[in-house]
């Protein structure tokens, strides 16, 4: 066989494996949401959404767990954004890259590997203990938060890292003080790119349950926490509860199932903002 | 130098400059006059851009580097402890190589200087920018389209902008960092005939690896190699009569 036929086959062959991953990918995705979509279609209905379990939640709604997971993911946000994105501007912006900066940086994305129910036996020493802030929506929402701030840091990090260096060097040149440069020079085009990372952190959040397992989520609750001391229930731990741990674990299944399809839409629903947020605020630069 | 038209107006005196360990600039003495066009010449890696970024400390951003003797503005340190680098960088204004717009309108591109420095007057901002843009040679080609983002303009239009930039917060000195090096000829010819303008109102000194540029544009001519200014005279003495056989041998290409 001639040298080029035989490169042009390998070549052919090599292009067929990727795109049979990529397929494998999304089938399984696919495969996933339908399941989903189609066994807890049903269980959507107004009351489920806008209404408390009754009956020892074999039926009723899943509102206090919805308010809850929305909560609790407000309270992650206030403690991870501004904190993550500060810390992003200082690595990438203020910090001497030395020895010391490497490790910080190391230690971050390490972090980010630590499993969850670490963060959340961690929280419970940490907010629920020490802090005393007992278990509650405060301390889930902290916990949650810390567990959040690696991503959001390295995140912010890398979309300040895509601002070229000439903008920098430009500002300063006319007379910018430093920070002048960042805030009107920097920040401005990394943003998008800042909240798309942040985002993302924060629907992962949302979808935790081990981080707020000890820390502050409840079993059953019919009613919505009235302060930041209360506990809450919160979607991801309501499913598990629903199904792995109810005493009448066949009936409450489609109750589950719609659960997880309504924390899904959740989920995707803030990736989608994500999406959105960063191609409007692209499209207003240019 | 009695005359006021041979004032100097930046004076380098025993100029070192390290980064790290590695010394880019040796001894330098080198005078800049006032309302003249100084070109620093000389081969890749000679240290010409090194001294041009200490006129306006834009070296200070970078990690690890040192800087001994002194630079002298007007007569005064510019490295002394109580010199505020921003208005500095206000007085001696840059241009790079590589054109650096920002991403904004051709508008704000110019009045960015303008409010960073705290001009708030949006009448008296509009009429800087008509003035910077009409100095830069630009106004004409842009003046209907001010609205536009910046980076639709070409490399050369981008790089007269660059310097309309740089004319709007009023600097002193302009530097020129290896202008041309990112644009075409004709972009080209247009900057050495806007650097042969902007000498009547500022001091200019530009960083060049084009000879015939520098022959072009400058009245003073810095020869430099290995970190060290091997000669500095009268542009039409350096490219006839070079008094070092280095610079003769660089300015008819036997080297560089």
């Amino acid at each position: 066989m001639k040298q080029a036929t035989r490169k042009k086959i390998v070549q052919a062959l090599g292009f067929l494996a990727l795109r049979a991953a990529l397929f494998l990918v999304l089938a399984v995705l696919f495969l996933f949401l339908y399941d989903i979509g189609r066994k807890g279609a049903g269980a959507i209905s107004w009351e489920f959404l806008s209404k408390a379990p009754r009956r020892g939640m074999t039926e009723g709604g899943i509102f206090p767990a919805i308010f809850g997971t929305f909560l609790v993911t407000v309270i992650t946000a206030v403690l991870a954004v501004p904190l993550g994105m500060s810390a992003a501007i200082y690595l990438n912006e203020y910090a001497r890259q030395t020895r010391l900066t490497r490790l910080i940086r190391l230690s971050i994305r390490n972090l980010s590997g630590v499993p969850s129910i670490v963060y959340g036996l961690f929280g419970v020493i940490l907010f629920v203990n020490v802090m005393g802030f007992g278990t509650s929506v405060l301390s889930a929402g902290l916990t949650l938060g810390l567990m959040t701030l690696p991503w959001t840091i390295t995140a912010s990090e890398e979309a300040l890292k895509t601002i070229p260096n000439s903008y920098r060097e430009g500002a300063l040149a006319l007379g910018a003080t430093k920070w002048q440069t960042i805030r009107t020079n920097v920040l401005p085009y990394a943003v998008p790119g800042m909240l798309t990372g942040t985002v993302l952190g924060l629907a992962r959040a949302a979808g935790e349950t081990a981080p707020i397992l000890f820390t502050g989520a409840a079993f059953y609750l019919p009613f919505l926490p009235k302060s930041l001391g209360d506990q809450f229930m919160a979607l991801p731990y309501h499913l598990y509860i629903m199904a792995t741990q109810h005493h009448a674990i066949l009936q409450v299944r489609p109750l589950a199932y719609g659960t997880a399809l309504v924390l899904i839409v959740l989920v995707l629903g803030l990736n989608m903002t994500a999406v959105v947020v960063r191609y409007r605020l692209r499209r207003k630069q240019r | 130098m009695s005359s006021a038209e041979n004032a100097i107006k930046i004076r380098a005196r025993d100029l070192d400059f390290y980064y790290g360990a590695s010394r880019a600039l040796k001894k330098v003495n080198l005078d800049c006059y006032d309302r003249k066009v100084t070109a620093i010449i000389g081969p890749s890696g000679c240290g010409k851009s090194t001294f041009i970024r200490t006129l306006n400390r834009m070296n200070d951003v970078i990690a690890g580097t040192r800087l001994e003797g002194k630079i002298l503005l007007d007569g005064e340190d510019i490295n002394a402890p109580d010199v505020d680098v921003v208005e500095l960088r206000r007085r001696v204004g840059m241009v790079f190589q590589k054109p650096n717009p920002f991403p904004k309108s051709i508008y704000d591109n110019i009045a960015y200087g303008l409010r960073i420095n705290g001009m708030r007057d949006k009448r008296k901002i509009e009429d800087v920018v008509g003035k910077s843009l009409r100095g830069a040679a630009l106004w004409d080609e842009v003046k209907d389209r001010l609205d536009e983002n910046a980076f639709a303009l070409s490399g050369g239009q981008q790089q007269r902008l660059c310097i309309a930039r740089a004319l709007a917060v009023e600097p002193e000195v302009i530097l020129f960092d290896e202008p041309c090096s990112a644009i075409d000829p004709i972009a080209t010819a247009k900057v050495e005939d806007l650097i042969e303008h902007l000498k009547k109102d500022y001091t200019v000194v530009i960083v060049t690896h084009n000879m015939q540029q520098a022959a072009r544009v400058s009245d003073y001519t810095a020869f430099m190699m290995l970190g060290e200014l091997i000669e500095f005279d009268r542009t039409d003495k350096i490219f006839t009569n070079p008094a070092n056989k280095l610079t003769e041998d660089y300015i008819t290409g036997r080297f560089g």
